[in-house]
């Protein structure tokens, strides 16, 4: 591993990776891969997830030729230094911020969605100009094994190199010297992450989860509404999406016709028999299928299921399920449960459950439906979350001027779009000062007397006139 | 070893702060956050006001603990510290409105119609930890980025500072709100017992090694760090014509290497890379400068304490860096004072060249060609700032594009501290997270997108049943393809051909 990094590192002393043909050639063999691979990149999915096809399309192809392309597009002008005024005390000088590539960096992604999570980062950090070690899931191997088969033949191998592999892979690398470490995945592991690149002072940044809570008011268009969250929670990876609707809460009069309009659009999207729809994906793997049925099957639990409820072992499928009104101290509303199980909890109040929310980790998304500006606006000023959608469920990560990223337990740094490429980057400043204008009276140097004081004092308040005495040497005692 | 006064008086201090109760301290400020007190406009305005009149108001005050501490100078305290505090409060209060108003952002046709836009909001309650060099301008500095950005604040001045740490615990709490923002005492135990505590940001300001501590306690927690680091600041010092611009860049030099602190600033000079023909030159032009601005002792600033000074005079110990001094050497441990000295070519290996010097010792490295100083830059450490006096555009360009540094400065030095307009923080051993201007305000910032849509438009082909042509219709739309989308929505139009299995 050690050897494998050190050649990354040297390539990128070679600067390689620096000038903006190299990085566009990438971005373009990027795009050329997702292009003439969609079929692999299809089966891949279909293999590790059974995702259905129209997600896998809509989530991972799209939304990750939409990100190349925008980087491809906007590429030279996140190059370009940005220059800033300077200021009176460092008169007369020229300043601008320039953009340089941290270096090496580590991508460690997950496995719900393997295919973006992993070329999203890698699209940022190549365009930002770095070598790149992508560690893709193992928990998603038919994907992993895409990427050890056609990065290299799509990119340069000797920037931009795939590592396979589990936990033990993971800690090799973790013990390595990045120059920035990009982490998708949960809490636990994520402060495991950020504790090996404390050793180090690597910056990261960590995409985790959390519980995405949906507020859902009465007086929306329920029928649109409700169409929205089922889109957002079982069209998502069947609900293994770090932003699918976690939970809803909504008041105790309006639940019933919630629920009702639930199992009706649930019905009309995935049939009466769930299990045998081919619109949602499996639950990856035996471990968390048991981890969701465990959660349902708590004694405080099962008599709440008001929908759903079925699973097939061998299959890996549970079905959309609905719960009402569980306790607040069941495992279920502790835990993310990153599965088609859907709580509802009622409340008298809808601000009631700002309160709730807010007793909770902070999540990556948070949703309210309304008509009400007023509570819209008591929402978004009050709940901290990642980030906010109003009326609709998941799409921001859609909208790639908008930065993609959580805050507290749901994660640290963003990026999609502008954003990708900014966390992959170090903002160097630079100044250039001239010689013409020393100041005579020379304020800035000892022997300090009150006369250099006044100057110092005005100049550094932004002061012309002092600037001009100093510059002149005319202030006098 | 026997347990020096000092160190009496900081355990007993230590044991104080935990009997006061350390975390009830901290959780009535994380209340007041929650209540929402700092989330306001006027709450900030107000705070960073009263911030300004504590700061012309205790002006000799500041002096005299500044001087107490440090031995600095008032000039250079003002200069340094006060000044520069004062300059970026104004600067704060004036962006502040703008800083709060949330970004329009442009919204693709996908989510079509909604509108989008960036809300900043405060972390919660941040941890500052500031360092003893520049003590009342390192606790202050952050405090104005995490005021302006709404949170609620606990700060732990250096114990290495103590005149400075008790103004600062006896004052802000009777000019800042005091039920938002605390002052806590104290030195590694209570750091310590600090870090076990949840934080919404820890900022450092600081050394290498205790910014891996921070970070790795911030871990547990998940809590975001800014860490403002240190290393060894390298300045290129190219031969120049004249005598005029020389005399010029001198001087600079002399203000950035003795100028702050006497050599302890994370951005100092730390040493000289110049030419072998022209290391003569530099060298008495410095000791001219050297004589003419430092006139009077009380015009640098002293050695922090005794393990500074045993470790700066240690540097000494060598004897291949003893014998390369070319301008002063002496030294006072009574008076914690070592003379500005300048160092010819000490053995690369040495301590001296290893580690940061944080002190007044000036090495001056020579080189064959001025461009093989980038070569040796690269092959170290990335430091706080890199410094090069030149007039050479293509030197001026490779070192740009060449070598990486929290900030990359040409013909000056330190002044980039007081710029408002560019970010302020290291990269690599030197750090990571910027500050200053609204950087300060980002840094202590969630910026948090919100899309709202409305009910009056829906797509049906986000939703399942899947078939081809809402597939197709997605295409155009991902592409933000309008007019093709309108094509296909009609069934004007088809493109691609894709299999949908049910397997």
């Amino acid at each position: 591993m050690e050897a494998v990094v050190k050649g990354l590192r040297e390539r990128f002393k070679e600067g390689k990776t620096r000038p903006y043909e190299w990085r566009v050639s990438q971005l373009e063999g990027i795009m050329r891969l997702i292009k003439e691979r969609e079929e692999e990149i299809m089966e891949a999915l279909w293999s590790d997830l059974s995702k259905p096809q129209m997600e896998s399309y809509l989530h991972e192809i799209s939304l990750s030729k939409a990100a190349c392309g925008l980087a491809l597009k906007q590429l030279k002008n996140w190059m370009k230094p940005e220059k800033v005024a300077s200021q009176i005390a460092t008169f007369s000088s020229t300043a601008q911020i320039i953009p340089e590539p941290f270096g090496v960096v580590l991508v460690i992604s997950t496995w719900n969605y393997p295919f973006s999570l992993s070329i999203d980062p890698v699209i940022g950090a190549v365009a930002a100009g770095n070598c790149v070690m992508l560690k893709p899931s193992e928990i998603a191997p038919a994907t992993s094994a895409f990427f050890a088969k056609y990065l290299p033949k799509y990119l340069d191998d000797s920037c931009i190199i795939v590592v396979q592999g589990g936990v033990k892979e993971t800690t090799a690398l973790l013990e390595q010297k990045w120059d920035k470490i990009f982490y998708t995945g949960n809490g636990k592991i994520g402060r495991i992450v950020m504790s090996a690149a404390a050793k180090n002072l690597t910056p990261v940044s960590l995409e985790l989860g959390g519980k995405s809570p949906v507020v859902v008011d009465s007086d929306v268009n329920l029928k649109i509404a409700v169409k929205r969250i089922v889109v957002g929670k079982w069209g998502c990876n069947n609900g293994q999406a770090c932003v699918a609707p976690d939970y809803i809460t909504t008041t105790k009069s309006f639940a019933p016709k919630l629920v009702d309009a639930l199992k009706d659009t649930l019905e009309t999207f995935y049939g009466k028999d769930p299990l045998e729809s081919a619109d949602l994906s499996r639950i990856v793997n035996l471990n968390h299928f048991k981890r969701l049925t465990d959660l349902l099957d708590d004694q405080n639990v099962s008599d709440k299921i008001v929908f759903g409820g079925k699973r097939d072992e061998k299959r890996l499928k549970i079905a959309p399920t609905l719960l009402l009104d569980v306790s607040l101290d069941s495992l279920i509303m502790k835990d993310e449960i990153f599965g088609p199980l859907l709580p509802i909890i009622t409340v008298e109040k809808l601000e009631d459950s700002f309160e709730l929310i807010d007793s909770m980790p902070k999540p990556l998304a948070a949703y309210l439906f309304t008509n009400n500006k007023k509570l819209e606006d008591h929402f978004v000023k009050n709940i901290s979350t990642g980030g906010i959608l109003i009326n609709d469920v998941a799409l921001h990560l859609a909208n790639l001027n908008l930065p993609f990223g959580g805050v507290g337990e749901s994660g640290m740094g963003a990026y999609h779009g502008k954003f990708s490429f900014e966390a992959f980057t170090h903002k160097k400043s630079v100044l250039s000062r001239g010689f013409a204008t020393e100041m005579r009276i020379r304020a800035r140097y000892p022997p300090y007397t009150p006369n250099k004081q006044w100057i110092l004092r005005k100049v550094i308040d932004g002061s012309y006139v002092a600037l001009l005495l100093g510059l002149l040497g005319l202030h006098r005692d | 070893m026997a347990i020096t006064n000092q160190e009496e008086r900081e355990e007993e201090r230590d044991e104080e702060m935990v009997a006061l109760g350390l975390e009830s301290v901290v959780s009535e400020a994380r209340d007041t956050f929650e209540k929402g007190k700092t989330k306001g406009f006027e709450w900030r305005r107000d705070q960073l006001r009263a911030l300004l009149r504590l700061l012309e108001e205790k002006e000799d005050e500041m002096f005299q603990v500044l001087n107490q501490d440090l031995g600095k100078h008032r000039v250079e305290a003002f200069r340094d510290e006060v000044g520069v505090l004062i300059k970026s409060v104004d600067h704060a209060v004036q962006g502040l409105k703008k800083w709060m108003t949330p970004e329009s952002v442009v919204v693709p046709l996908v989510a079509f119609p909604s509108s989008a836009a960036i809300v900043s909001e405060p972390l919660g309650l941040v941890l500052v930890f500031s360092s003893w060099n520049f003590p009342i301008g390192l606790s202050l500095e952050p405090m104005i980025g995490a005021i302006a950005a709404g949170n609620a604040i606990v700060l732990k001045p250096s114990d290495l500072a103590p005149a400075t740490s008790q103004f600062l615990h006896d004052n802000i709490p009777k000019y800042l709100d005091k039920e938002a923002i605390k002052v806590v005492q104290g030195g590694a135990q209570v750091a310590e017992k600090l870090l076990n505590l949840k934080w919404d940001k820890i900022f450092f300001t600081g050394s290498p090694k205790v910014g891996r501590i921070v970070m790795t306690a911030a871990a547990q927690h998940l809590t975001p760090v800014t860490l403002e680091l240190g290393g060894k600041c390298p300045a290129i010092f190219d031969s120049f014509k004249g005598s005029r611009d020389k005399n010029v860049a001198v001087q600079r030099v002399f203000g950035g290497k003795w100028g702050p602190c006497a050599g302890q600033a994370c951005i100092g000079i730390d040493y000289l890379l110049v030419e072998e023909t022209y290391a003569q030159t530099l060298i008495e032009s410095l000791k001219g400068v050297l004589k003419k601005f430092y006139t009077k002792p009380e015009y640098m600033a002293r050695i922090i304490n005794a393990q500074h000074f045993e470790r700066i005079n240690n540097f000494f110990q060598e004897k291949s860096v003893s014998s390369s001094i070319v301008h002063g050497g002496s030294v006072d441990p009574d008076k914690l004072f070592i003379e500005p000295t300048i160092l010819l070519n000490p053995p690369l290996d040495s301590e001296i060249m290893t580690e940061e010097i944080f002190g007044p010792l000036l090495p001056i490295i020579t080189v064959k060609k001025i461009e093989e100083s980038i070569e040796f830059i690269k092959a170290r450490p990335k430091p706080l700032v890199i410094y090069a006096f030149t007039h050479n555009e293509t030197l001026k360009q490779r070192l740009t594009k060449e070598t990486s540094s929290g900030s990359l400065i040409f013909n000056d030095a330190i002044v980039q501290y007081a710029l408002d307009t560019i970010p302020f923080g290291g990269v690599g051993q030197s750090g990571f997270g910027g500050y200053h201007g609204k950087f300060s305000y980002y840094n202590f910032s969630h910026k948090k997108p919100v899309l709202r849509r409305s009910f009056l438009t829906e797509f049906s082909i986000r939703y399942p049943e899947w078939n081809e042509k809402k597939l197709q219709l997605l295409r155009h739309m991902y592409r933000f393809e309008y007019f093709g989308f309108v094509m296909c929505f009609l069934g004007l139009k088809t493109i691609g051909k894709w299999k949908i299995t049910t397997g």
